[in-house]
């Protein structure tokens, strides 16, 4: 039982988690930092750069052969995404179907804000016509 | 005969709870006092009933008894008696007999601590409350009933998910439920003061010590989960903005929100229809999470459960709830008017202020979590929307909270004054600047690394400020009231968090390595040696267990085979140092014999990795210091509430 156990758990696991690291310090870099933007397509929600799994070890090695053949980010992420399909792209590309989800965050600050903004000049020229300047109020020390 | 029993009650506690709903909303519009009381005595019982019921499942997962579906699902006779218990909530049928129970337990409480609010909003609310549990009942009874039998029953279980058998893990899901259904208390009263078409200080204060049970109760939940997955996972991260964890995320992001507000809607008057707003979106969200985590419509490494009948089931319910409030807001919320009088420089301005850095946050995390499912839908195009999308567009987000966070509480209500402000905070300013300097010119770290440990510093000395100015002297600290100590632990465990999480991010080293028996390496200038590999059996898996020495101290890494599921997982090594964390996992190793076996191991120096989870533990501090304070005003003012209407 013992060492069927051993033997699944020694097959279970993924190949070695290292790779031949791209040959220079800006370039393996480079490599670290879209290991973490793309997405281990065998694995639960995982970038590469987590995974232990094999294939997002050949995905690693694919980033830095692209690395080393002179390609930039962008072309590297278009190579993925051609691949792989948009899935496997944890920064969605810019694109008629996710210019809705890269606006949406200035889109509400600007609605949020508006919305706030003229709501306190309301209350300020209400607060001011009617009396006096209010009375700062503190909170009280105990 | 011990599942039918608990069907049974389950059952009753439908029945009980849906006249628990009828009799408190009666009794509200017919200013019924006896048929409130009895309302309130139906939701005691009713708590009894359902506290009855799910006792009786964590004795079948006790028992281990095969013939109950959700056990031989989820349980296996050789777990640790810990896991036993916990394999109760960790899976779909036991999770929302939990759900069921938390809404019954706070209907309970709800009942039983009416505080200084009127009669009829206190009927009113239980009403809800009943209803809402109701509701989840029937859900469980209907699609979910953790007490079905299996007929014949198999031999043995499946076991519980060997990465759920953990501490940390096993009250992770209690504390999350507690936040989630905790939020369902301010839903309650929010819809009870739409329906007497008022809402005042009072509700504001009666709302307020719900609000901060769910969300020092979320916090803690959340923390647990992170700091499960910091040291489970095998990777070193403790935030993936994975959908389940923005699922929890949300509802946090509201009731932190909705805690400000009701400070403003209770001192002031002010705000009042987005305060009832807030608890509306606030138990929305929290229903959103179940349903994210439930139904199995996302993929990732949180969703067990894949049934989608369930799922449109808990649409329905959002549908229910959050439709039926917001028409109700709709309709009444134009009648609640609200005093003013205060000028732009004020306090109640800054948590104006604070509430949209919230609510833009919560939606942008919303809009993250939803866009790839509504993309799916729509046009059947898969895309994913990672960290890199929330690191951008959250980030900056909550660093202009942030910044905004230290001058409020420097500000008086109605009129504040932004010079005498500064004359305080500038020192906190200079320490900012000055650790981004540091940051950029001495380690080199990137820009956005300066500026989230420049905000971090600003919010934490900024804290520490006004205490110093609240307090005039030393020896006067220690006097301050316990309501200052709640809100200035919360605010420099923000402070901490954004330090740990600002440095963590982008000062972490990683590295892997082959190493044999005996063989060492350098590592963020220590020395790692892979002392010996030895095989261990557990309770219910076996392991390699590595033992490696950093410098002197030992530190032991596994790797677990849990056999019953078949599963693997990795047990890290970490040793806590006052910089940060040295973090060892232990991967495969290569083909060859015993001896000559070379081990992956892979090595991470995670830097003030501790400062992330203290500072939320902080916050956590904070709310329930801040639950005490409530708690005892509560106290004081019942008396006089309970006299004037008897008058």
């Amino acid at each position: 039982m013992i060492r069927a156990a051993l033997l699944a758990l020694a097959l279970t696991a993924g190949p070695a988690f290292a790779q031949t690291p791209a040959p220079t310090l800006a370039q393996e870099e480079r490599a670290r930092a879209l290991d973490a933007e793309i997405r281990c397509v065998v694995c639960e929600n995982e970038p590469i750069s987590q995974s232990t799994a094999g294939m997002a070890g050949d995905m690693r090695a694919l980033v830095r052969e692209r690395i080393a053949a002179g390609d930039t980010d962008a072309e590297i992420r278009a190579f993925f995404a051609d691949r792989y399909g948009d899935f496997v792209l944890l920064r969605p590309r810019a694109s008629a179907s996710t210019w809705a989800l890269w606006g949406a965050p200035a889109l509400l600050l600007a609605f949020a804000g508006v919305t706030a903004a003229s709501l306190l000049r309301r209350r300020r020229t209400a607060g001011a016509a009617g009396e006096d300047l209010p009375a700062p109020e503190h909170d009280a020390d105990r | 005969m011990t599942a039918e029993l608990g069907g049974f009650l389950l059952a009753l506690a439908l029945v009980m709870a849906f006249v628990q709903g009828g009799l408190g909303l009666y009794a509200g519009w017919r200013r019924d006092e006896g048929l409130g009381a009895a309302s309130a005595g139906v939701a005691q019982s009713n708590a009894i009933i359902l506290l009855a019921a799910f006792a009786i499942l964590v004795s079948l997962f006790l028992r281990t008894d095969y013939s109950v579906a959700v056990v031989a699902a989820n349980s296996h006779v050789a777990k640790p008696l810990l896991y036993k218990i916990a394999g109760t909530w960790g899976n779909h049928e036991g999770s929302m007999l939990m759900w069921c129970l938390v809404s019954a337990i706070f209907a309970a409480l709800l009942a039983s601590f009416p505080g200084g609010m009127g009669r009829t909003l206190w009927n009113r609310a239980v009403g809800v409350q009943g209803v809402v549990t109701g509701v989840a009942i029937a859900y469980t009874l209907l699609l979910s009933s953790p007490f079905a039998r299996l007929d014949p029953a198999p031999l043995t279980g499946k076991d519980l998910n060997p990465l759920l058998q953990d501490p940390a893990l096993a009250i992770h899901p209690p504390m999350l439920y507690l936040g989630y259904v905790g939020l369902s208390v301010p839903f309650s009263l929010a819809i009870a003061a739409l329906m007497e078409g008022k809402v005042d200080g009072a509700w504001a204060r009666a709302v307020r010590p719900w609000t901060l049970i769910a969300w020092v109760t979320l916090t803690l939940g959340i923390t647990l989960g992170s700091y499960w997955a910091y040291y489970e996972l095998g990777w070193g991260g403790w935030w993936f903005w994975d959908p389940v964890e923005n699922a929890s995320f949300m509802p946090w992001l509201a009731a932190a929100a909705l805690l400000h507000s009701a400070i403003v809607t209770e001192r002031r008057g002010s705000m009042a229809a987005w305060t009832i707003l807030l608890a509306i979106i606030g138990f929305g969200l929290a229903l959103l999470g179940t349903f994210l985590v439930r139904s199995g419509v996302l993929t990732s490494v949180h969703a067990f459960a894949v049934d989608p009948q369930r799922g449109y089931a808990i649409l329905a319910m959002l549908a229910f709830f959050v439709g039926g409030g917001l028409m109700l807001y709709a309709w009444r919320a134009p009648r609640l008017t609200e005093p003013s009088g205060f000028l732009l420089v004020s306090r109640e301005s800054a948590l104006v202020a604070n509430n949209v850095g919230l609510a833009v946050a919560t939606g942008t995390v919303l809009i993250g979590t939803l866009y790839p499912l509504m993309l799916e839908a729509l046009t059947d195009r898969l895309i994913s929307v990672g960290p890199p999308f929330f690191n951008v567009t959250f980030g900056p987000l909550m660093a202009l909270l942030f910044i905004a966070l230290p001058i409020a509480p420097f500000l008086a209500w109605r009129r504040g004054d932004l010079k005498e402000a500064w004359r305080w905070l500038q020192w906190a300013a200079y320490a900012a600047a000055g650790v981004a300097v540091v940051t950029l010119a001495l380690l080199r770290g990137p820009i956005w690394s300066a500026l989230g440990l420049a905000v971090g510093v600003w919010v934490l000395f900024g804290a520490l400020l006004y205490a110093w100015k609240r307090a005039g002297s030393f020896a006067r600290i220690a006097a301050l009231p316990l309501a200052f100590w709640a809100m200035t632990a919360a605010h420099v465990g923000a402070g901490v968090f954004t330090i740990g999480a600002a440095v963590e991010t982008s000062f972490r080293k990683e590295q892997a390595a082959q190493m044999l028996p005996g063989t060492s390496v350098e590592f963020a200038g220590r020395r790692v040696t892979l002392d010996d590999i030895t095989n261990v059996e557990g309770p219910n898996y076996f392991a390699q267990r590595a033992i490696f020495s950093v410098d002197n101290r030992i530190v032991t890494a596994e790797r677990r085979f849990y056999n019953i599921s078949g599963t693997p997982t990795t047990e890290v090594g970490i040793l806590g140092e006052f910089t940060g964390d040295i973090y060892i996992a232990l991967g495969a190793p290569s083909e060859g014999t015993v001896g000559t076996r070379a081990w992956t191991v892979r090595l991470y120096f995670n830097p003030l990795v501790q400062w992330i989870f203290a500072g939320a533990g902080l916050m956590a501090l904070g709310g329930a210091l801040g639950l005490v304070v409530l708690a005892r005003r509560g106290v004081k003012r019942a008396a006089p509430a309970v006299a004037a209407t008897a008058t």
